[in-house]
């Protein structure tokens, strides 16, 4: 099993995804599941269909179960299953947050999501090929506390736009994240407005800015970025929403739709272009990249 | 004694506090007031439409509370659904259209958590206004007059300059939201203002607002003569500003930025 994951060249992602969180926000929330490892090799159990799978068979499938679940991921085994074997280049990563409001634990809080996730930020960003087509890339990274969004993710994903512009490419961004990273206050608000500034100058300029929405996608990240794409797609079963449930469930005291805020249910209510299963994202973002990348053959040039 | 961070959010909460409407009665000569969206339905949240300011036109859009308790039934408390949002779009794309400055009044404690607001697409109508006001080639100037509640506030404050009453508050998140999420103990809103940093001076300190108005006399007539000179003067040299989206992008681009750390890591 070991030998298998040293194979893909990913042990450190593997290492963090045996770490035993502390919390249910390191967790990723209630629905990662236990590791069961009794067994002798190491499986996962899936909340959908309460069976276990062997985690080298779930990592064969990208990390689904075989009745469709999306197991949450973390922003560097989705990189391995997206881009070409070697294309990334990582841009930005000497960013960080810092504690501008010396707000009441977050230095620790920083602290613990930096050794969870292995990563210094909620977000990677970088520039890579897909199937072949060039693009700037952002992804998320949920064992960062869930994504949120402060001065650092802000300011990192400002730079990809700009550093798109410039070399006049197209921006593929996954989103997970439970919204503006509350312990910046005002900063990590501010964070929606520069973002949307800089997502607007590169459609301005013609390019091509394409969302994946993964689980969940919500607050001041849906309220921004994740919903300014040219494109949006979501993976199947995806929690995409401006208002936590629960918030909705007690300002409004009615129960809330089946469904309600699934991927599925935005799909219906006209927020999003398709659902795209993990296995088929790369070859779906590559022919759309393809199109239009080849459509703009006066700078080709430049790609 | 000076007032605490939680002081003032229950003064910027205050249904005694003057509402946007009272603003438009206050400041201008004429307004004529424009409802819906043209997708959906009128909001009554979101008031807007075009005022004279003594002789000059512009666009107001703001967010009304209401002050009874009647009045802020009709209004939802002034928490916006999404076609309040695309209303403000829709009339500030007008504005641009004409070449009027448009003026934002604030005062909400957040966008409306509700199913159809879900179902409407909240979180997309806050981030087109974000998208749009970043580049719409008119002046903008935003007065938070009460709460500035969080994604729901700042779809109104992507602005060339962002004002605030001196007793207005401005948040990412509420103080009992966060105290319930951080603490699991709503009680602990106290300890969450004051971690917020959420006054117009922590605002103005982060470099996220310009000016802040005093309140000394508030609602009173020369408080609204001094303000109305001060937006009269602020449009007018925004108006001849020749690079004004270039300097709106570049206010919008130092946001936070002093704040994040740019270490090389090996």
């Amino acid at each position: 099993m070991i030998l298998l994951l040293w194979e893909t060249g990913d042990s450190v992602a593997f290492l963090n995804f045996l770490h035993k969180p502390k919390n249910e926000l390191e967790k990723g929330g209630r629905s990662a599941a236990p590791l069961q490892q009794d067994a002798g090799e190491p499986e996962k159990l899936c909340p959908n269909c309460r069976k276990s799978t062997a985690l080298s068979k779930l990592w064969a499938n990208q990390l689904c179960c075989s009745c469709g679940h999306h197991f949450r991921i973390k922003a560097r085994q989705r990189l391995h299953f997206l881009v070409d074997k070697g294309s990334f280049r990582p841009l930005f990563s000497e960013l960080e947050s810092t504690d501008p409001l010396a707000f009441p634990g977050y230095g620790s809080k920083l602290e613990s999501a930096r050794s969870v996730s292995g990563e210094q930020e909620a977000v990677l960003c970088g520039c890579a090929s897909i199937a072949g087509q060039p693009c700037c890339l952002f992804i998320m990274e949920p064992y960062f506390m869930m994504g949120s969004m402060g001065a650092a993710v802000g300011e990192k994903i400002t730079r990809l736009f700009e550093y798109a512009i410039e070399r006049r490419l197209s921006v593929v961004g996954f989103t997970v994240s439970g919204g503006a990273r509350m312990q910046e206050g005002l900063l990590s608000l501010m964070q929606m407005a520069k973002t949307s500034a800089a997502v607007k100058r590169h459609s301005d300029a013609g390019l091509l800015y394409l969302t994946v929405l993964t689980d969940p996608t919500t607050g001041g990240v849906t309220a921004s970025f994740a919903m300014e794409g040219d494109i949006i797609l979501a993976e199947p079963g995806a929690t995409v929403g401006f208002a936590g449930a629960r918030v909705i469930e007690q300002t409004t005291k009615k129960t809330l739709p089946k469904g309600f805020q699934k991927a599925e249910f935005v799909l219906e209510h006209g927020f999003i272009d398709a659902i795209v299963p993990r296995n088929q994202q790369r070859q779906r973002i590559a022919a759309l990249l393809r199109i239009h990348n080849g459509g703009m053959t006066h700078d080709s040039n430049s790609l | 004694m000076t007032a605490t961070a939680y002081d003032r959010v229950r003064l910027a909460r205050s249904s005694k506090r003057p509402s946007t409407l009272d603003y438009i009665r206050n400041l201008f000569t004429e307004f004529y007031e424009f409802h819906g969206d043209r997708r959906f339905g009128d909001d009554p949240a979101v008031v807007g439409g075009i005022a004279l300011l003594q002789d000059q036109p512009l666009t107001v859009i703001g967010i009304e509370k209401g002050h009874s308790a009647k009045e802020r039934a009709a209004r939802n408390s002034g928490a916006p659904n999404p076609e309040g949002y695309r209303k403000a779009l829709r009339l500030m794309k007008q504005a641009e259209k004409f070449g009027r400055p448009v003026l934002c009044l604030v005062d909400t404690s957040g966008a409306y958590c509700g199913i159809g607001a879900e179902e409407r697409g909240q979180g997309q109508a806050i981030a087109e206004n974000l998208m749009e006001l970043s580049t719409l080639c008119v002046p903008v100037l935003t007065i938070l007059i009460g709460e500035g509640g969080s994604g729901g506030a700042l779809a109104l404050a992507v602005a060339d300059r962002v004002w605030m009453l001196e007793n207005a508050v401005y948040s990412v998140i509420s103080p009992e939201g966060c105290a319930s999420i951080l603490w699991k103990d709503a009680s602990k809103a106290e300890l969450a203002a004051e971690s917020l940093k959420l006054t117009a001076e922590d605002a103005k300190h982060f470099s996220v607002i310009e000016r802040i108005i005093p309140e000394n006399d508030l609602g009173s007539e020369a408080f609204y003569r001094q303000l109305r000179q001060e937006i009269r003067e602020e449009l007018q040299s925004l108006s001849r500003e020749p690079e004004l989206l270039q300097k709106r992008y570049e206010r919008l681009r130092t946001m936070g930025q002093k704040w994040v750390n740019e270490h090389e890591h090996v």
